[in-house]
């Protein structure tokens, strides 16, 4: 799958804004992270200022983003519409959490802060549910999948939380919490590839024709000379060099280098500890965008089988 | 709404015979021709008079090689929507604009509501949505809902575009739902099929297989005789001509 630069930068920006999102709400109802004003809006504001660029990044995969608030309708249905409106009603805890920090009421940032964290964990759910659901695309339609999305969310929003925290001399919960997830994203991962790369392709030649009883097929003349639509989206393909140095860049800058750094965070704490989650949030941001450009790049769908582009690289 | 309606029992469609088909592309071409000014017109081109062309076609017209030796064969494969009674890419439109028609199970897409965001692209399994560029909406088949139920024209000529152009009789429009239908009986005697009915998205269409070449009994070779070009002297040529007739 083509892996469009505007959803790629979508889902780890929000990912990680929802992430940063639900430790905050969480670890503040529990009185594990600085309840000052301060760091609530440093925060808060980070998490809002993340989901709504990821947002805002999204439209630009739209041919008609001026008809985006359309795609609030369908949420019987469809997943992209459920994580439209889950993204929308998030915002209204969010923004009250916000508020309610800025002008330190406790009372009421401790029920926002865990309504935001439910927000924010079923948006980034409904966000892997629409890969999970596609089952053209047997690389996306894997019960991983979602638990990376989420995991991965997590993991750079505590990533995050923890950095911001190290402001305030308190980062050794959110820098624990990440040190965990990010050794947990760093095995899923590797779980996930190594289960991907042993699956059987969703259909061949043989089958997507239904000229399988001739004997094997082959393609012998395209439908078009030139490319088009179908071929540029759906069947993008990428070097297996290329693909194998990715992977190690997403597992090791995006998950083990950031996990052990932020190890070293909860141990040491202070100034170092603020520089070191400074160059962890710098890797796991890298790592994640590889890890999402991956994630697209690596994917096969069915209808490239009929221009006989293989599913293995 | 991208729910999926109640079940019609009218199943409208097409049967594409692929032992017959070969693959002159006047389907795609008359399917190209009529829709860029049809219901869900147009299909644009890109870079249409240079290098790198390309546009939307709700047809597309591939060529496969089946088998090896003697029962190998050449199909010419026609790939277009099929209309699935359980179509993916209406229940993942965010917006209502995919919908499947519930009085005969055309999927269509209203192009006013469509925010191009491709996913219906995505969750088609068979590359029937093609994405217009200059509009911003996806464009599909719409089974020629403006020429089937299409009063001004004559009532023979009420058929697909791509049915009414093939000049080897290898497409046929009908309905699908109804088990007496012309087409229902053609997919019965010919034994059609789906494509790819594990995906479970129950495709209307039909695909009548190549049927098997027949087999050939050679029997034993003839008596190989000097072909006529061997015979140099003319007048033996002349009496071979004549006893050969």
């Amino acid at each position: 799958m083509n892996p469009a630069p505007s959803i790629v930068f979508f889902t780890v920006c929000s990912g990680a804004g929802y992430g940063l999102l639900f430790w905050l709400g969480l670890l503040r109802f529990f009185g594990l992270v600085p309840a000052n004003a301060g760091f609530g809006v440093a925060a808060c504001g980070l998490a809002l200022v993340l989901v709504m660029f990821g947002l805002l990044s999204s439209t630009a995969h739209l041919g008609r983003p001026e008809r985006a608030w359309r795609a609030l309708s369908q949420w019987r249905s469809s997943w992209l519409s459920r994580e439209g409106v889950a993204a929308v009603v998030t915002f209204a805890p969010a923004g009250l959490l916000f508020l309610a920090l800025a002008a330190d009421n406790e009372a009421l940032a401790r029920p926002m802060g865990l309504l935001s964290a439910a927000g924010a964990a079923i948006t980034v759910y409904c966000t892997g549910m629409i890969y999970a659901s596609l089952k053209t695309i047997r690389q996306w339609h894997h019960p991983l999948v979602v638990p990376c999305y989420l995991l991965f969310g997590a993991f750079s929003g505590a990533v995050l939380l923890a950095l911001i925290a190290a402001f305030w001399g308190a980062a050794a919960v959110p820098a624990a919490i990440a040190a965990v997830l990010g050794a947990c994203a760093f095995l899923l991962k590797r779980l996930y590839w190594s289960s991907v790369d042993g699956g059987r392709p969703v259909a061949t030649m043989e089958s997507a024709t239904g000229l399988g009883f001739i004997g094997t097929v082959r393609p012998l003349d395209p439908p078009h000379t030139e490319t088009n639509y179908l071929l540029r989206e759906m069947a993008f393909r990428i070097a297996r060099v290329h693909a194998a140095r990715l992977r190690r860049i997403a597992a090791l800058a995006g998950f083990a280098a950031p996990a052990l750094l932020m190890l070293l965070v909860y141990l040491a704490g202070g100034v170092v500890g603020g520089v070191l989650a400074v160059a962890a949030v710098a890797l796991a941001t890298a790592g994640l965008l590889a890890e999402r450009w991956l994630m697209f790049a690596e994917a096969t769908h069915t209808v490239s089988v009929y221009y006989g582009v293989p599913d293995r690289r | 709404m991208t729910s999926l309606p109640q079940p019609g029992a009218k199943k409208l469609g097409l049967v594409i015979d692929l032992d017959t088909c070969v693959g002159c592309q006047a389907c795609a071409t008359n399917c190209k021709e009529w829709n860029t000014s049809g219901h869900m017109g147009p299909l644009p081109d890109q870079h249409p008079y240079s290098a790198g062309q390309e546009g939307v076609w709700f047809n597309r017209v591939h060529s496969y090689e089946a088998g090896d030796g003697e029962a190998g064969r050449t199909v010419h494969f026609p790939r277009s929507c099929l209309h699935c009674e359980t179509p993916a890419c209406v229940t993942v439109c965010p917006t209502g604009a995919s919908y499947k028609r519930a009085e005969d199970g055309i999927v269509l897409v209203n192009t006013d509501m469509c925010i191009g965001c491709q996913l219906c692209a995505w969750a088609c399994p068979y590359g029937a949505r093609e994405f217009d560029e200059d509009q911003g909406v996806m464009k599909k088949c719409t089974l020629c809902i403006d020429r089937i139920y299409n009063e001004e024209i004559p009532e023979a000529r009420r058929v697909p575009a791509c049915v009414s152009t093939c000049p080897a009789n290898a497409r046929h429009f009908g309905d699908l739902g109804d088990p007496d239908s012309d087409v229902s009986k053609l997919v019965a005697e010919r034994g059609g099929f789906e494509l790819m009915p594990e995906l479970g998205y129950k495709p209307v269409n039909r695909y009548l297989p190549p049927r098997r070449a027949p087999k050939v009994d050679a029997g034993p070779p003839k008596d190989a005789g000097p072909l006529p070009s061997q015979i140099t002297n003319p007048l033996l040529r002349w009496v071979d001509k004549v006893l050969s007739r």
